[in-house]
């Protein structure tokens, strides 16, 4: 998947998820230091992409993704 | 059913209500005004009591469920889900038992009963607890016994499976605080219901002379306590009330 369809797609469930507005979701946000995002915060947001993207993403592979960017390029390489 | 009552506009869904405690938990949290789930493994029960209790005047709905099967609970929070698209309220209530001295219990009678009374309430709040999560409040109200207090006779199944819900309930409590979830506990102790009928009136007799009230307890009395965690004001939390007619052991 492109990564530009990728960050719009997690832009879209940040902001839902994280109640955000979206010009504060850029590749470099982290989602808990800048989104406010905390631990049920961040397996919710996991959990919300997985859906919203029709995929699997393994605990260890959660653990990893702490910005909107590392998101993105996880979600842009496995799909 | 009015709008002035303390729970109008609430789902609920209340495991095992076909019948017993369960029944009379979904009957009350109904006359404060909440839409109830009558949820019980028995499909024909299930839509029978659904049935009954709408005829009083409330809104119900028949979502048979086994609660050792994960599949089958997707199913009842679908249907939940494509019905109403909330849950305000789970009171996890199904429950057996199996009976049996300790040196006695076989592998089959304590597995049925863990599985029922114990991994049940981790199947089926898990998902409920998604959807309270994103509703940002909810009302998770357990149904232990004063059995996984204080221990009984012939129970140990029964009375792990309890106290292991009692820590279950309070680590809910204390991770979902943040998301206005309160997660608590009613402890019944003995109540006048096809299980406890099972026993024989040489046994009851025998613990109602111990009972400080001097009788069993009912069905509605612990509908009355599920009542209160359900209702508003939020600051109680990880608690285990025991319904027990002062009978303290």
């Amino acid at each position: 998947m492109e990564e530009k369809e990728a960050f719009e797609r997690v832009k879209k469930v940040a902001v839902a998820q994280l109640n955000v507005n979206g010009d504060e979701v850029t590749m470099e946000a982290s989602f808990t230091k800048d989104l406010g995002a905390d631990s049920l915060d961040t397996v919710e947001l996991v959990m919300a992409l997985e859906e919203e993207f029709g995929m699997e993403i393994p605990d260890e592979d959660a653990e990893k993704i702490t910005t909107v960017g590392e998101a993105v390029k996880y979600i842009a390489s496995h799909l | 059913m009015t709008t002035s009552a303390s729970l109008a506009n609430q789902v609920a869904v209340v495991t095992g209500s076909g019948r017993g405690i369960g029944r009379a938990i979904a009957e009350a949290l109904m006359k404060e005004g909440a839409r109830v789930v009558i949820s019980d493994i028995n499909e024909e029960l299930c839509s029978k009591t659904a049935q009954e209790l709408a005829a009083q005047g409330g809104e119900t709905l028949s979502a048979p469920c086994n609660v050792t099967q994960s599949e089958s609970v997707a199913k009842m929070v679908e249907t939940v889900m494509a019905k109403w698209g909330r849950i305000d309220i789970l009171v996890n209530n199904a429950g057996i038992t199996r009976d049996n001295l300790f040196m006695r219990m076989s592998e089959g009678e304590w597995q049925a009963v863990i599985d029922t009374n114990l991994t049940s309430a981790f199947k089926v709040t898990q998902p409920v607890l998604k959807i309270m999560s994103k509703q940002r409040s909810g009302r998770i109200i357990n149904i232990a016994s004063t059995t996984g207090v204080h221990g009984n006779f012939g129970q140990v199944n029964y009375a792990a499976a309890k106290a292991g819900m009692i820590g279950f309930t309070k680590t809910v409590a204390l991770e979902y605080a943040s998301r206005n979830i309160t997660a608590n506990v009613v402890a019944p102790g003995f109540i006048d219901t096809d299980m406890t009928r099972a026993l024989g009136e040489e046994i009851i007799n025998k613990y109602v002379e111990r009972i400080p009230l001097k009788r069993m307890g009912t069905p509605d009395d612990i509908a009355r306590a599920v009542c209160f965690f359900a209702g508003p004001g939020a600051y109680v939390t990880g608690q285990v009330m025991e319904v027990n007619g002062g009978l303290y052991t």
